[in-house]
């Protein structure tokens, strides 16, 4: 992925905006009179910026999950709770840094909030392997579940990853062991579950922290089976027909509300959550607790057997 | 996640330029060549190096269940194309090319049985409908088959052979990873037995849900197991895989599965946990 600050698609947008920006410049520098041109330029640049972002297809919505500048778990954590103390590792093999998590204040409620989280930098990246965690991260994850369960906290997870990592020590690990156990276990902790999709949701790598009670997604994130790439290497077998296997597996919000899977949207600040990074954490956090709110309703019987529900009855099919 | 080799009922196209079909039969692993008649008295297990070939559900069916006796449930229940999902094909035409492939509705075959006098609720993957694929109908029949052993209080029994979760049906064949386990948490809780039984080859989606669950984990030898597929492991690496890398002799040596078992012990040794595991 390329470190230019924005998509292919916002090439338009990007030199107008660079045009009107040094138009400004030359203005002011040769002390000319050009604010009608600039008007004109501006109203332009936001029928352009409207219709680009009013039409977007499913694999613009892929590539704005991916933005370089969108933010992570660990700036939601930052912009929405207070005192949080990370917590590391998995008590049997490591600490995977791709997977994070710990005890964290939403304004006056304690939380567990756990996330898979990308690096910024190439060196980051590097650390936090894309993403992409290993057994040892899943396993990380459910020992935190278990001790929010054990003190009655309620979970929050953001969910943001291309998918489990796929390598030697994650087969020896058992990567296909740990999500399946996750899955099981999720479906029975003792406490509210809120799972938010904030960026990239792929795969059994997504779902192995994703079991909840409520599942929330931001306007432009994806949740699915594969990722657009792996999907049209298999099914087209050439990575590049992505943008028609996006299209073809319906992995975005608008997507996801009609199929049922995800409970509500979370919208996103103009042009997306990267424009405005405060602003997005703020909807985040609002949405995550009028959630909460409205699980603490339940007894702890009822909250498992609605999510037992709303698993079991997951599926199109004719009988 | 739907990755897999070539599906092979008997024998490789190459082979069957030069050995007539039925009379002779190549090993895919060693070469060996062994006559047809011999290799159904060996239930496809190759007597030169062990090698499971891949059999149809109906002699599983036959090897495992008193008699070979399936009370057979939900045999009607099919797919519908939810995403009007396209790719080469149109999705229900693969569905179509399954049905006529396999004479079966779906991926899987479920129902009631008994295994040495015990009554259990089985299911079965069939790798012939779309390399056992895991779509709605089939995440529904294991569900069904769950809830069965949870509601007559039997044990449970699954024989897995799947290339993962079904891409034609999106997120929705993700969420039946979702549906089942969470059912088999509530039949763990339950202690009601599960022997979950892997054949060539388990991965992906039904690797990483039911297939992982069991209370005994058995396999048959050389079978490909794992998350990933080695094409994509490969690729994220950029080197080569070890030798039996991802095959049950790895599992097991990793510690991810109770026993290879050669097929023609499954029965036994299935009827011999449950003696252990339920008195009822
Ligand atoms: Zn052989």
């Amino acid at each position: 992925m390329s470190d230019r600050p924005f998509l292919e698609f916002e090439r338009p947008i990007f030199e107008l905006e660079q045009k009107i920006s040094d138009m400004k410049d030359f203005a002011v520098g040769e002390n000319i009179e050009l604010s009608g041109e600039i008007v004109s330029l501006e109203k332009k640049l936001e029928k352009l910026r409207e219709k680009t972002y009013s039409n977007l297809t499913r694999w613009q919505k892929v590539q704005l999950s991916r933005h370089p500048k969108r933010p992570y778990t660990l700036d939601y954590i930052k912009l929405m709770t207070t005192g949080f103390i990370e917590l590391h590792g998995d008590r049997f093999f490591a600490d995977d840094k791709a997977m994070v998590g710990g005890f964290a204040w939403l304004d006056d409620e304690p939380v567990m909030i756990v996330g898979q989280q990308k690096g910024r930098d190439t060196k980051q990246k590097v650390i936090r392997n894309f993403g992409m965690a290993h057994p040892e991260g899943y396993r990380k994850a459910l020992r935190l579940f278990q001790l929010a369960e054990k003190f009655q906290v309620p979970i929050v997870v953001l969910v943001d990853t291309p998918g489990a990592f796929p390598g030697i020590g994650a087969e020896e690990r058992g990567q296909a062991e740990a999500i399946a156990y996750n899955i099981r276990e999720m479906s029975r902790l003792r406490v509210p579950i809120v799972v938010v999709i904030i960026g990239e949701g792929a795969s059994g790598g997504a779902l192995g922290v994703g079991v909840g009670d409520r599942i929330m997604i931001l306007e432009y994130a994806w949740y699915s089976v594969i990722s657009p790439e792996g999907c049209a290497a298999i099914l087209w077998r050439d990575a590049a027909k992505a943008p028609e296997a996006a299209e073809a597996l319906r992995p975005t919000s608008d997507d996801l509300i009609k199929l049922k899977i995800v409970d509500s949207i979370i919208p996103e600040p103009s042009r997306g959550a990267h424009c405005d990074p405060e602003a997005a954490a703020k909807l985040v956090k609002k949405a995550i607790q009028e959630t909460l709110q409205e699980l603490s309703l339940k007894s702890t019987d009822e909250l498992l057997l609605d999510r037992l529900k709303k698993y079991r009855h997951i599926g199109v099919f004719q009988d | 996640m739907a990755w897999f080799r070539k599906s092979k009922e008997g024998l490789p196209t190459q082979e069957k330029r030069n050995i007539p079909e039925g009379i002779w039969t190549k090993c895919d692993s060693c070469g060996e060549v062994v006559y047809g008649k011999k290799m159904e008295e060996l239930l496809w297990v190759c007597p030169n190096c062990d090698f499971h070939f891949r059999i149809p559900t109906q002699k599983y069916i036959d090897l495992l269940l008193d008699d070979g006796q399936l009370e057979e449930y939900d045999i009607e229940i099919s797919s519908l194309d939810p995403l009007k999902f396209k790719d080469s094909k149109k999705y229900p035409d693969r569905i179509k090319a399954a049905q006529q492939k396999t004479g079966k509705t779906e991926g899987v075959i479920a129902g009631m049985a008994t295994m040495g006098g015990i009554e259990i609720s089985f299911a079965i993957m069939n790798f012939q409908f779309i390399g056992g694929s895991m779509g709605s109908v089939v995440g529904e029949k294991i569900a069904r088959a769950i809830e069965r052993a949870i509601e007559k209080e039997v044990p449970l029994i699954i024989v897995s052979s799947s290339g993962g979760a079904r891409m034609q049906e999106g997120i929705l064949s993700l969420m039946q990873m979702a549906k089942t386990s969470a059912l088999l948490a509530i039949l763990h809780e339950k202690k009601i037995p599960y022997i979950s039984i892997l054949t060539n080859p388990t991965t992906a989606g039904v690797m990483a849900s039911y297939a992982s669950l069991g209370d005994v984990i058995l396999v048959e030898p050389k079978a490909l197991l794992g998350f990933a597929g080695p094409r994509v492991i490969q690729q994220t690496i950029g080197q080569d895989l070890p030798d039996g890398f991802q095959s049950s002799e790895f599992f097991m040596d990793k510690g991810f599965v109770d026993k290879i078992v050669n097929r023609k012990d499954l029965r036994d040794t299935v009827i011999a946990l449950l003696r252990f595991m339920w008195s009822k």
